[in-house]
């Protein structure tokens, strides 16, 4: 019951990885990478977590008391918003080649090369 | 390669991928049981000291705020990349279908929506500055108050006064906001070389713990960031956006 | 593991496999919103407020708004070149796929 967390967070990766691999629309390919995204912070809030601590914000809690890590919460924080800017640019890129090419779809595109 | 044998071999692959991981993430520390020391020294002694409640915050603002300035480089980055490769799209196609275009309503824009859009900027504005200022006392900060602000204009946007919005928020606005606010972070860490011994050191009074002017340059640092997430994602937004609504108009 | 932990990532897991198996981008970005609030929930139970906070208006605000204005600017404007000598069946389904 204690590794669910990490079982779930191992299978989205898998899950998102196989949306990208068998995408047919490059937009489809930017959201599974946001699924994949989304196991790793599972992963890292999972690994911070304490049985029976409470949330690091100690305005109305003592600082002495039973606190989860703060420390993977940082890192999990920007890395949320981050990664939304870079999806953005990732969709700039997908209109772009659209706009070029006159095709979204990643087999199409890679046959121009041939 | 065909799409069946990528799927084909994805799914061989991906099994091997899984039990890996679950080998790998089974070796972790239980769940819950976390044996960190970091953690637990951080607390103790630094962020005590700093008089900032919100421990998190104060991690990202303070003690690893050289991090932040990375993320924040990436952010700057990304928005620069959206922004030269759609305005390089805008210059090609006619530019002058712009200028002619009135302010106009897009379909289903009713008054409704508009008055709903004008309660909803009030409160979103409010809420935005509340949560940047209180990044160091309660959960907050500067990148969830960013993206709560921007959807201030993003819901004029949608509520159909996209030219109104150009005009009262053009675009020099819009980058002043974003290049002010990653500026804002450097010169913090500056001042921080100049006043005190490193950069990105908290070199202002520490205050009394769960007031607004508190735990030195971390509001400060809090206000920088969120400038620049919300002048970020309101130049994609409207990089995104503008050629899209003004297109429907030409069409109906 | 306490219920509501539990709760919450059983609908992540659900909702994250049902973002990877919809074939459309629109469909696919309800389920985002969805997949978002449901990992709040699970970002909650696990006693981080900022992060929970940061993933809802991040997953309900500022991801749907680009996806959708992507998609709309896809459909709307009209590509420069054509690809050199490859059959042209899937555009037409693309272009129908969207709506």
């Amino acid at each position: 019951m204690s590794f669910l967390p990490f079982a779930a967070a191992a299978w989205l990766f898998v899950v998102g990885l196989w949306g990208v691999v068998t995408s047919n629309h490059l937009v489809r390919t930017v959201i599974c990478l946001g699924v994949v995204q989304a196991s790793t912070y599972l992963v890292l809030l999972g690994v911070g977590y304490r049985h029976g601590a409470k949330a690091p914000i100690v305005a109305d809690v003592s600082p002495h008391a039973r606190l989860v890590d703060p420390v993977v919460q940082v890192l999990v924080l920007t890395d949320i918003v981050i990664e939304a800017t870079v999806a953005a640019l990732l969709l700039a890129l997908v209109v772009q080649a659209h706009r070029r090419f006159g095709s979204v779809d990643p087999a199409r595109l890679r046959a121009l090369r041939h | 390669m065909s799409a069946r044998a990528r799927t084909i071999l994805f799914v061989v692959a991906g099994a091997g991928l899984l039990a890996v991981l679950l080998v790998g993430l089974g070796a972790l520390p239980p769940f819950g049981h976390f044996r960190g020391a970091l953690g637990h020294a951080v607390m103790a002694r630094e962020l005590g000291a700093r008089h900032a409640t919100d421990y998190v915050t104060a991690l990202n603002f303070d003690l690893r705020a050289f991090d932040t300035i990375g993320e924040e480089a990436i952010l700057f980055a990304a928005v620069t990349g959206v922004v030269m490769l759609m305005r390089h799209m805008r210059e090609e196609d006619q530019s002058q279908r712009r200028r002619r275009a009135e302010d106009h309503r897009f379909q289903g824009a009713s008054e409704a929506l508009r008055v709903q859009a004008l309660l909803m900027v009030v409160l979103i504005v409010a809420f935005g500055i509340y949560l940047d200022l209180h990044g160091s006392l309660t959960p907050g900060g500067g990148f969830q108050a960013g993206v709560v602000l921007s959807a201030g204009p993003a819901v004029v946007m949608l509520a159909g006064r996209y030219l109104t919005l150009r005009r009262v928020a053009p675009d020099w606005v819009i980058e002043a906001f974003e290049s002010g606010g990653a500026a804002g972070f450097v010169l913090i860490g500056i001042g921080g070389l100049i006043f005190g011994d490193a950069f990105l050191q908290n070199f202002l009074p520490y205050g009394t713990p769960d007031q607004l002017l508190s735990a030195g340059t971390m509001p400060l640092v809090s206000i920088a960031v969120g400038l620049e997430v919300t002048g970020g994602l309101l130049l994609i937004f409207s990089e995104f956006l503008d050629q899209s609504l003004l297109s429907t108009t030409e069409g109906q | 593991m306490t219920t509501l932990q539990i709760c919450a990532l059983a609908v992540v897991c659900v909702s994250g496999t049902a973002i990877a198996l919809t074939p459309s981008p629109l469909r696919q970005t309800l389920l985002m919103a969805i997949f978002g609030f449901a990992l709040t929930a699970l970002f909650f139970a696990f006693q981080a407020p900022d992060v929970a906070l940061s993933e809802l208006v991040v997953a309900g605000v500022a991801m749907p708004m680009i996806i959708l204005a992507a998609l709309r600017r896809l459909a709307d404007q009209t590509p420069k070149g054509d690809p050199p000598g490859v059959q042209d069946k899937h555009s037409g389904s693309e272009r129908q796929g969207e709506r």
